[in-house]
């Protein structure tokens, strides 16, 4: 038998290339994480998880609902319908899902946008909606521009199998890392130089990593921007329903309407529950494209990646209950706008600044003046202090690619409101630390 | 926005996968389930209607986990009794799975193929059904342009998992009637050769066992062939067991798993099995695939890649409790297997009956029956005439040979586990009224030449055979409405 650290017998070069991700800092974080991680009572030295961006301040309501609509959301006591919903393997979706789906994103942007369920194609989360579009929208070789900084998960989910590249749009903490008209130029230049097609920008809205929402006069210039390059526009909104105030939120949609329709076959939103409601183990993500053809090719192409039928009956159900809903999208946002200006609150007393935010389910720090060095390796120097000696796994800015050396991403929804004051005392504590040694 | 189509425009160009039909659906296949979805059979609202037989969908046993549910409730997140796994359940998004989940997957698996091999909850990796295992396995072994040789007739859904992203190639192993479509060495040994002659690359072999369409399970021998050639060669040995639960006679299932254990001098970093629940529970809307391989490095890239693909918690949680259940699992297959074989037996007879033979078969959820000697010429035309006939006039939805790259015409996979006993009756009855002799029936008029058909009806020609790839008329997998997907 042949075994040993490589087989001789060769896998494919998308296997054995290291364009998954995992071994970037990012996730390296996570391993010290993994290996010791914090608990209240059975660990309260181990590393506490900042670098996951999940929604668990809001558990609560769901569990609230299930209680008192017991078997509803599932098939019931009668068990009616599990046969049919077993079977259902239709690429279209559950209609009722779909329509839910759709109320559920108009009732987050406040009805400012109108949502087609006939336009929602349904994949096993926003990682999968992400790479179907990559594959349906650029071959081999193109690229799409995104702007920095941004979530690290697009390195793999964007460009692994599908072989597509991505070209940054630096953006700069001078006017808080807002997109400009110069840096789309500057990027699609660039492209231009390597000869690399440019098939689309893909845009996060709100901003993962900053925290927050783009403003109207940005989107307007990214729209007018890919059409006059005369390519797509995706915009990654899975953090739409985690804007504080929810006017503070402008959606592609939205645009797309004000200018009634036109030219909007460029198109092409991307959404998810795995964040708004908190619940990422279901695998619920969407497109919704304007362009017909797109619809058509992600819808088969979802083969590949169907919602569990049986987590799709249990959320139409759930998300019908427009009581529920409603109260839901309010009562989260509050609860984020809380953590969040807690947080930034414990972060000023320990002499750190923010960038401002206004959405997500972190802060985006600012560590700079702490660097020796403004360079990556001096970021990543301080970043393994942080993981070892402060225990808490943050998020490396160069991960992020931001084009500035400093920046962390610090999570603060998934853990609890004491779990948070331990964090905060320990960054306090490794600030008058760090204090210390630069004044010796 | 209006007609105008700008050759430049760049956004009214999608990628060469999306425009390509690598998704397999733009053939005149589709026809028979048009036909269907336009008109539906149903025992009171429509008994006219086309009978649905082109879908392997296991609907036997569907009671039994109805009522296991029912006596469980604590196995669902939304009842009074499962809700305080809610969250936890929610959360985990961790690929690689739940530990119950894996677990009792694993020992499904076991259970499934009789006992004779084990299998490790460690090398289970999910995806999106055996529809996202067959794509994942492809991008993890092969590059663009290379080829995996595969037995026919296969399950067309093959041609969209495994090629249409990827860009691999599946070259066929031809098998014939005369032995029972056995797969030969002479037969590998060829199609190999032939890739070599052509400079493409083999990275390895798709076998389906028990094999959809015939419904035949392989022997120790072919498979100690194959394992054997892998290795010789090489190259890798992928198994898609999906429906190695379903095997309802004899001879006993022996699964690719059983030769790993047996023989230790083959490199079991070459084998690699996909499987699902689809067709052995039945549950295909819950979408859980699995890749099972010997090689820790292909779990590894395949686990990762299942981000792409990952079952949803809240069906792996309910899952791990069933499965979990031995006692379940146990009566389950036992039961599963009696009304498949009843099932099979039934409808073989009332074929033999008329005179219409089918393959010999112990597994699967259908039969590969042989209308050869109702064909005027032994031509795919000839089949596709027939099958025309069929769809419309006897209201069959069964599934043409050639759509299977069969490479002898007159074969068609017919399913029978997706309807109650009633709906056989009548499908039967049909059957038997389509062949009976003295009639002027539509098989005897099939036979006469130059038949006009119902303009309605697209008749459209499968190309010359190609030397490596067939490009005849493509079943989908069975999960789609075409009628909306058809552009």
């Amino acid at each position: 038998m042949v075994k040993g650290a490589e087989s001789c017998v060769p896998l494919s070069e998308v296997a054995t290339s290291n364009t998954h991700g995992e071994d970037s800092p990012y996730f390296a974080g996570w391993k010290a994480y993994d290996e010791d991680p914090y608990d209240a009572a059975s660990n309260p030295a181990g590393v506490i998880q900042m670098g996951l961006a999940e929604n668990q301040v809001s558990f609560d309501l769901l569990e609230k609902y299930l209680d008192q609509h017991p078997g509803a959301s599932g098939w019931g006591c009668g068990i009616s319908g599990f046969r049919e919903n077993a079977l259902f393997q239709d690429y279209h979706g559950l209609q009722t899902f779909r329509q839910e789906m759709a109320t559920f994103m108009e009732q987050i942007r406040e009805g400012r946008a109108k949502f087609d369920p006939e336009r929602i194609v349904l994949t096993a989360g926003a990682t999968a909606a992400n790479e179907l579009l990559t594959f349906i929208l650029a071959d081999p070789g193109d690229c799409l521009l995104i702007p920095t900084p941004y979530y690290p998960g697009f390195d793999r989910d964007l460009r692994w199998r599908t072989g597509v590249r991505i070209i940054p749009v630096h953006c700069s903490s001078s006017n808080g890392f807002q997109v400009t008209l110069q840096a789309l130029e500057d990027a699609y230049v660039k492209a231009e130089g390597m000869k690399i097609r440019v098939r689309g920008l893909l845009l996060t809205n709100p901003s993962n990593p900053l925290g927050t929402a783009i403003a109207r006069h940005v989107l307007e210039e990214v729209l007018d921007f890919v059409t006059q390059k005369d390519i797509h526009l995706i915009s990654d909104e899975i953090y739409s329903g985690s804007v504080f105030s929810s006017d503070e939120f402008v959606s592609v949609a939205e645009i797309v309407e004000a200018r009634g329709y036109e030219d909007c076959d460029r198109v092409h939103i991307v959404y998810s529950l795995s964040k708004d409601l908190g619940l990422p183990g279901f695998r619920v993500g969407a497109i919704y494209s304007y362009n017909d053809r797109v619809v058509t090719a992600a819808r088969r192409m979802s083969s590949f990646t169907l919602v569990s039928s049986q987590t799709q009956r249990m959320l139409a159900s759930m998300l019908a209950d427009r009581g529920f809903t409603e109260n839901y999208l309010k009562t989260n946002r509050e609860r984020l706008k809380n953590r969040r200006d807690f947080i930034t609150e414990g972060l000023k007393n320990a002499g750190i600044e923010c960038l401002p935010g206004n959405a997500g389910l972190f802060c985006w720090m600012n560590l700079a003046p702490l660097l020796e060095e403004p360079t990556r390796e001096g970021e990543l120097r301080l970043w393994s202090l942080i993981v070892h000696e402060a225990k808490l796994n943050i998020s490396p800015g160069s991960s992020c690619h931001c084009s500035e050396a400093g920046w962390f991403r610090v999570c603060f929804a998934n853990m609890s409101q004491q779990t948070l004051e331990v964090a905060l005392r320990r960054i306090k504590d490794f600030m008058k630390n760090m204090k210390a040694k630069q004044e010796k | 926005m209006g007609l105008h189509v700008d050759e430049h425009s760049n956004y009214n160009v999608l990628s060469r996968i999306a425009t390509s039909d690598g998704h397999g659906e733009n053939s005149s296949y589709f026809d028979g389930w048009k036909a269907y979805d336009n008109d539906p059979f149903h025992p009171i609202d429509n008994p006219q209607g086309v009978i649905q037989m082109g879908l392997a969908e296991n609907q036997l046993c569907l009671d039994l986990m109805q009522q296991w549910i029912k006596q469980n409730p604590q196995a669902s997140i939304c009842t009074g009794e499962g809700v305080s796994e809610f969250k936890d359940v929610a959360n985990f998004q961790d690929y690689h799975g739940l530990p119950d989940f894996r677990k009792a997957i694993a020992r499904f698996m076991g259970k499934a193929r009789g006992g004779g091999a084990t299998f490790d909850p460690e090398r289970i990796v999910m995806s999106g059904g055996a529809t996202g295992a067959q794509e994942t396995i492809a991008f993890c072994l092969a590059n663009p342009g290379e080829a995996f040789l595969i037995p026919t007739p296969y399950y067309p859904g093959f041609d969209r998992d495994f090629r249409w992203r990827t860009g691999v190639q599946l070259l066929p192993i031809q098998c014939h009637s005369f032995d029972n479509f056995k797969i030969t060495e002479p037969a590998l040994v060829t199609a190999y050769q032939r890739a070599q002659t052509a400079n493409i690359r083999v990275k390895g072999i798709l076998v389906t066992n028990p094999s959809n369409p015939l419904g035949t399970t392989l022997d120790r021998e072919t498979l100690r062939t194959l394992v054997s050639f892998a290795n010789e060669k090489r190259i890798h040995l992928v198994c898609d067991e999906i429906f190695s639960g379903t095997v309802f006679d004899k001879p006993t299932y022996v699964s690719v798993s059983e030769i790993v254990e047996e023989e230790p001098y083959y490199d079991r970093d070459l084998i690699h099995i996909v499987y699902s629940l689809s067709k052995d529970l039945g549950v295909p809307g819950f979408r859980v695939g699995v890749i099972y391989s010997y090689n820790d490095a292909v779990v590894s890239c395949a686990r990762k890649m299942s981000s792409f693909g990952l079952v949803s918690t809240q069906t792996q949680h309910l899952l791990a409790s069933m499965l979990g259940d031995d006692d379940f699992t146990t009566k389950f297959l036992a039961e599963s297997r009696r009304r498949l074989s009843r099932r099979h037996k039934y409808f073989t007879a009332g074929l033999h009956r008329v005179d219409i033979k089918c393959l010999e078969s112990n597994a699967g959820l259908f039969c590969w029956m042989n209308l050869t000697h109702l064909l005027n010429e032994a031509t795919v035309e000839a089949e596709l005439k027939l099958w025309r006939v069929i769809i419309k006039e006897v209201k069959l939805n069964i599934s043409p040979g050639s759509s299977f790259h069969c490479s002898e015409p007159g074969w068609f996979r017919v399913c029978f586990a997706n309807m109650d006993d009633n709906t056989m009756e009548t499908a039967l009855k049909r059957i038997r009224k389509f062949v009976s002799p003295g009639n002027h029936t539509a098989a005897a008029q099939a036979k006469k030449k130059n038949k006009r058909w119902d303009a309605a009806l697209r008749l459209s020609l499968p190309r010359r055979f190609e030397e490596l790839s067939i490009m005849t008329p493509r079943l989908m997998s069975p999960h789609s409405p075409l009628v909306q997907a058809a552009n």
